[in-house]
């Protein structure tokens, strides 16, 4: 059984507002596992429970052995967190925080102070050991957070959306250290709406929305069973007029999002050879990605 | 919503708790130090000798040392009470400090148990800097004083337990004002802190005797002045339940609040 992760039945809701719908998934070890959806959609409602810090109205959670709803204590002592919202300790140091954290898990003080050098190594903040919260950058601050998740050396990292609000360099650099995990050995769980990241980092995505599991697979999979292979996207002056005229009948499913109409198909040179004949359109053709079965899948509405 | 009312789980990972907040506490001792002791020192040597000089005697001493016990008391419960609620509130909602200590093996129980010492501690720091006041201005009459410490314990753990509860609750910062205006400030004229409850009108009394301050001080104020109180066993056991019951209370609250 290499399953580390185990939701079966999982329900949850408020005030009669079911968040977590009867959700299903499993965790492989040694993988990244993708939990997609737009804002709303139970993400940080199913890891809280899976941390057993909320109690679910039904389902069973099996997290590295232990049954969550018995044993949440044990499973988090070998589980490491990074939440959506930093909340690392405005007044202590770097090393400071990473120290205090360690106590947490019943880590002694020498224990710790053998584990951090390298920590701080892997999160490239040496030369900040003794550095004030404040005095660190956004992308700075995530890095900690990712270094005091692994102060108890966890088999399994739970990540909400862990790259949320950092600039391209940042991100970039958060996704290595994320495939070095992996690479280790470790099992990450992480939460995102960015496609990118989903494709470029998950082994295993499931894509849930309105608490509800909608799509399972790998990127490569869900792009292949869910959407035509080609896009083309085409906006400028006389749009409206063309894709009533024309989209229909050269694309497979065509979808309006503001000033811009999508072309689904499987061979987009008709609609390439129809486009070089209208000059005031401009147009986009490139292969299918995520961000297109997310969108198929969950809709362009927006999600606030 | 169904509260959850089993009893708080007890175990030794409050401790971390404790430590952090002792912690950031050295780090910033100075500024801590100066709000919670010099303050009512300096109120208790304004007043005790300069409004002292003006009366009589109150219940047969000098005002200053009438004045010392209540102080020692009022500033206990103050500590605790500032402790629990504005700090407790900081780390519980706005630093969400909670919210990471609970992602390790700790639960709100833990965290919940370690801020009620923790509160505890600063109010017994707070009492134990004002006694060595009282001691070097020789305000104490014989051994007797140093138990007040233990009392001071006990009214920094009951009026944590009440300052968690009023936390749990609050939705911001301003609704703490109520409970020091509604509450704890009423509580300091009506326990005899300024002046003796039998000044008061009767009902005022009869109210005063449910307090917990109106406790602490009929403990403090006659060892203070070397003398035996004259109901201790039930003073203590009025701070206990204090203290037990806003333990209670306040750990099914927050669970409420954060755990549902």
């Amino acid at each position: 059984m290499t399953s580390v992760f185990a939701i079966h039945g999982l329900r949850k809701s408020y005030g009669g507002n079911e968040v977590v719908a009867g959700l299903d998934l499993d965790v492989e070890r040694g993988t990244c596992f993708g939990i997609l959806g737009p804002n709303g959609a139970g993400k940080t409602t199913t890891l809280k429970l899976c941390l057993g810090l909320i109690k679910p109205d039904a389902g069973t959670i099996k997290v590295l052995g232990h049954d969550v709803s018995e044993q949440a204590r044990v499973a988090r002592q070998r589980i490491g967190v990074v939440p959506q919202m930093d909340n690392l300790d405005p007044d202590f140091t770097v090393t400071e925080n990473l120290q205090v954290y360690g106590r947490y898990f019943g880590l002694s003080d020498a224990q710790t102070r053998e584990r951090i050098p390298a920590l701080l190594e892997f999160a490239n903040l040496t030369p900040k050991a003794d550095a004030r919260i404040q005095a660190l950058s956004g992308g700075m601050k995530r890095r900690l957070t990712l270094a005091r998740s692994l102060i108890n050396d966890p088999d399994l990292i739970i990540l909400d959306e862990p790259t949320t609000g950092l600039d391209p360099q940042a991100r970039h650099m958060i996704w290595e250290r994320l495939r070095q995990l992996v690479a280790q050995g470790k099992t990450l769980i992480l939460t995102t709406h960015f496609m990118e990241e989903a494709e470029r980092l998950c082994t295993r995505l499931a894509v849930i929305d309105h608490g509800k599991k909608i799509a399972e697979g790998s990127p490569r999979e869900l792009i292949n069973t869910h959407i035509e292979p080609e896009v083309v996207e085409v906006y400028g002056d006389g749009v409206e007029a063309w894709a009533n005229e024309r989209a229909a009948s050269l694309s497979e499913r065509v979808e309006k999002s503001g000033e811009t109409v999508f072309c689904y198909t499987h061979d987009a040179s008709g609609l390439a050879n129809d486009l070089a004949h209208h000059a005031t359109l401009r147009s986009l053709r490139r292969p299918a990605n995520l961000e297109d079965v997310f969108i198929k899948l969950t809709g362009r509405e927006l999600r606030d | 919503m169904t509260l959850d009312l089993r009893l708080p789980k007890v175990s030794a990972r409050f401790i971390p708790v404790w430590r952090r907040n002792f912690l950031v506490w050295k780090k910033l001792a100075g500024a801590s130090i100066l709000g919670n002791i010099a303050d009512p020192m300096i109120a208790l040597v304004a007043f005790g000798y300069g409004l002292g000089s003006l009366l009589p005697q109150v219940d047969g001493v000098p005002y200053i040392q009438f004045l010392a016990a209540g102080t020692v008391c009022m500033s206990a419960m103050n500590a605790a009470t500032f402790e629990a609620m504005y700090s407790a509130f900081s780390r519980m909602h706005v630093q969400r400090t909670w919210d990471g200590i609970m992602n390790a093996p700790v639960d709100l129980d833990d965290v919940l148990l370690g801020e009620l010492v923790w509160a505890a501690t600063k109010s017994f720091m707070s009492g134990l800097a004002i006694m060595l006041v009282v001691w070097a201005l020789g305000l104490a009459n014989g051994w007797t004083s140093v138990l007040i410490l233990p009392t001071v314990l006990l009214i920094g753990l009951a009026f944590a337990g009440l300052g968690l509860i009023i936390n749990a609750l609050a939705r911001g910062y301003d609704f703490f004002q109520y409970y020091f205006t509604l509450v704890i400030t009423p509580m300091a004229f009506m326990s005899g802190v300024f002046f003796p409850t039998a000044q008061l009108p009767a009902w005022l009394q009869a109210v005063g005797q449910v307090l917990p301050l109106t406790h602490a001080i009929e403990l403090a104020r006659p060892l203070l002045l070397g003398k035996v109180p004259a109901t201790p066993l039930l003073n203590i056991a009025v701070l206990i339940a204090y203290a037990l019951a806003g333990a209670y209370v306040s750990t099914v609250l927050t669970r409420r609040r954060l755990l549902a």
